[in-house]
């Protein structure tokens, strides 16, 4: 085989294999929809927060509109720091609570918005302290089976 | 000392292991010089781009049909059991995180392996029996920058690419098995793969796991082949060696990769 031919095939086998890659993070992989142009950084604190991870998804009416970027410990306060990345083009009120939901029985855990009244807009770098903790499923039972035996007592 | 069985057993015994470790050793000392004497490799890259050619264009057939059976044998079994559990439209994740992360890069990497990997110590061991390689020496040009380096990097450059196309030829076989034949939702086909796959996690972790197993294979598949007995016997067991050796040596990378790259958020 003459070296134009060879060279053509080599160069149609790298160029298939590249868009194999283009066609993964497009189109199976979130490389279109992760990063939206521009973000802003929010800060919350949480009691519990169960078992979000970081990358879950930030919904406010049920629409993504961040992502949490990262999750530490506060040894001063015991509690959960979240951070959270807010696509630009929304702003949320001051008094906005934030709390942690979970997506049907077994799905994934999210951070909810629940969008107040305030006039004032959080900022970047903002922390929110009106939050509510993840609903533990064990913590629900016990109190259920305390106050069936209390009842039962009576 | 005493010419009894068991002495003779022992002693062929350690003789196997040291060998090993000499082979090991020997093997080492060789990628070294692989790697070192790429140069011409490199510059004359035309070397490199024929044999991209007999590795990797030639490979494509077998990867893009094993690649589709694959996916399409991943949309029946997953729909089968996922539908047990009402949640057939994560059918789109199951497919694609199993294929980009684990059978995309391993599965490639075993099929390179027998069709490219064994071709190549055939090639080089049949240019050692044939005296091709001391003829090279003969006329002052190194045979390891000359035969063993492109095709070192030849399959090095093809692997990752292949494993691409393996998994996205495995996503679109589930696609046509689950969204056209089944009936799962398109929308949430797709759209449930788009949330949970994640670019940098799941897609290039397993484009640095080809990366590593392209590597691995070329280096077993040249070394056996420049270290084989210049006999027919010879050739045709070192070729058996590079599948079987390549095979074991990509499965317990994996294992290795794995534990590495996905511990778990």
């Amino acid at each position: 085989m003459n070296r134009a031919t060879l060279d053509l095939w080599v160069g149609f086998f790298v160029a298939i294999g590249l868009a194999a890659l283009l066609f993964l993070a497009l189109k199976v992989g979130n490389l279109a929809s992760s990063n939206v142009g521009e973000t802003y950084q929010l800060q919350a604190e949480f009691d519990n927060i169960g078992g979000l991870k970081v990358r879950a998804p930030v919904k406010s009416a049920g629409v993504v509109v961040g992502r949490v970027t990262d999750i530490r410990f506060d040894p001063e306060s015991y509690r959960a720091l979240v951070g959270m990345k807010i696509d630009a083009r929304y702003k949320f009120p001051r008094d906005t609570i934030l709390t942690i939901n979970t997506s049907g029985i077994l799905g994934e855990q999210y951070v909810g918005f629940e969008v107040g009244g305030d006039t004032e807009m959080l900022k970047n770098g903002d922390t929110v302290k009106k939050t509510q903790s993840a609903v533990v499923l064990e913590k629900l039972i016990s109190e259920f089976m305390f106050n069936k035996a209390q009842d039962e007592k009576k | 000392m005493p010419d009894n069985g068991l002495t003779r057993a022992l002693q062929g015994l350690g003789r196997r292991v040291t060998d090993r470790i000499w082979r090991l050793g020997f093997a080492a000392r060789f990628l070294l010089a692989t790697v070192m004497y790429s140069g011409t490799a490199l510059r004359r890259f035309n070397l490199t781009i024929r044999e991209i050619y007999f590795t990797g264009v030639l490979s494509l057939i077998i990867i893009l049909v094993s690649g589709l059976f694959v996916g399409m044998v991943l949309g029946l079994q997953g729909y089968d059991t996922l539908q047990r559990y009402g949640s057939s439209e994560a059918l789109g994740i199951l497919v694609a995180l199993s294929l980009v992360r684990e059978l995309g890069p391993v599965v490639a990497a075993l099929l390179f392996a027998s069709r490219a990997g064994s071709a190549i110590t055939a090639e080089i061991g049949l240019m050692k029996a044939t005296e091709q390689l001391s003829a090279m020496e003969m006329m002052a040009v190194d045979p390891i920058a000359r035969v063993v380096a492109p095709r070192f990097w030849a399959g090095v450059i093809s692997m990752p690419l292949l494993a691409m196309l393996f998994s996205a030829m495995g996503i679109f076989g589930g696609y046509l098995v689950g969204v056209q034949l089944i009936g799962v939702d398109e929308g949430s086909f797709w759209s449930q793969m788009q949330a949970s796959v994640d670019f940098r996690e799941d897609i290039l972790n397993g484009v640095i796991k080809s990366f590593v197993f392209g590597a691995i294979i070329s280096w077993i598949a040249v070394f056996e082949g420049y270290d084989c007995e210049p006999t027919a016997e010879g050739v045709s067991g070192a070729t058996t060696r590079t599948v079987v050796t390549s095979s074991l040596a990509i499965l317990a990378a994996d294992f290795i990769l794995t534990a590495l790259m996905f511990r778990g958020a």
